[in-house]
């Protein structure tokens, strides 16, 4: 009898130690991944180097789930542009193309008005209220390079919740039957 | 790929030609804001087909008139923009009012030399997008309202 019990330790410790051996793995993985996304920050310069077009303002040069890539250098400023921009109070950036800019002797500063491709208007409208003008400030990066589809991923996850939890689980799943 | 796609793009040289003549300015007032705006048609000839390659999808183009002012460095102003779509657009002739107003931070438009620059943005089916412009010098705005 006792050899039984001697098996059941034996099976658990095995179990237990695969199982810590695939949750670092597991966090291995998701580490890589967050080294990867930071050491792109470094390099491009903008906070968010990658981002996921989300409407059609800038047809038919970029659709929704189209993925841009971004650069912000010191360079200023200058109209044909596409800036990545956030406008206080939104969350979400904006991708438009820069159509006026005005620089200032003194300070060197800019201000700038953006407009979606396939726009009809300017953004005026879809700055704060009163403010006629973007800032350096506002802006994220310039789009420099892009692929088109790859973003759908995003927007599928973002607006369908439920599959961003179902790739989860079989991520997990597939982790944890793995042999290795 | 998209890296692949970009290079192939990097082999082109190309060679785009363009003129720009003001036809007339219609009409030159100040705002009631204390901002200078003209409004001014053009003829627009330009040759673009030598930017198109397999991995083009379109090439945006803008002409911006750009000057300076005693508070501004640079001002830069878009006034008319279109997007060619293929190759057999590329190549084109337009006469046009300026389509985003021609609008001065301040009033110092009346006699004001500026440059016209037409600007092209190539945007491919996948990679890098670049972009470049001519500028044409020699224009100047009426010394009176109009």
């Amino acid at each position: 009898m006792g050899w039984i019990g001697d098996t059941v330790d034996s099976i658990k410790s095995i179990q237990i130690r695969q199982l810590l051996t695939q949750a670092v793995s597991l966090g291995m993985i998701v580490t890589s991944a967050l080294i990867i996304w930071k050491a792109l920050m470094c390099i491009t310069g903008s906070e968010s180097p990658v981002v996921v077009v989300l409407s059609g303002s800038m047809e038919p040069g970029f659709k929704r789930g189209d993925i841009l890539f971004l650069h912000m250098s010191k360079d200023p400023i200058r109209a044909g542009e596409i800036v990545v921009f956030n406008i206080d109070g939104r969350e979400i950036p904006i991708v438009h193309r820069v159509i006026k800019v005005h620089e200032r002797q003194d300070t060197g500063e800019v201000e700038v008005l953006t407009k979606g491709d396939n726009n009809y208007g300017d953004d005026r409208l879809l700055y704060a209220q009163g403010q006629l003008w973007l800032q350096r400030h506002h802006i994220m990066g310039r789009a420099v390079g892009f692929l088109p589809y790859v973003g759908w991923v995003t927007i599928i996850m973002t607006e369908k919740p439920i599959i961003k939890y179902i790739l989860i689980g079989a991520l997990g799943l597939l982790v944890i039957t793995s042999k290795d | 790929m998209c890296a692949m796609a970009s290079l192939s793009d990097n082999l082109n040289s190309p060679s785009p030609t363009s003129q720009i003549q003001i036809l007339n300015i219609n009409w030159f007032q100040k705002q009631p804001h204390g901002n200078d705006e003209v409004s001014l048609t053009m003829n627009i000839t330009a040759d673009l087909q030598s930017l198109f390659t397999w991995n083009t999808k379109q090439v945006f183009v803008f002409v911006a008139a750009e000057y300076e002012t005693p508070k501004n460095s640079l001002n830069q102003v878009s006034l008319w923009d279109a997007i060619i779509p293929t190759k057999e657009h590329a190549n084109f002739w337009i006469q046009t009012a300026n389509k985003y107003r021609f609008v001065d931070q301040g009033s110092n438009l009346r006699g004001k030399e500026f440059n016209l620059t037409l600007h092209w943005h190539v945007m491919p089916k996948t990679g890098k997008m670049f972009a470049d412009k001519i500028v044409m010098s020699g224009y100047r705005l009426p010394e009176e309202y109009r």
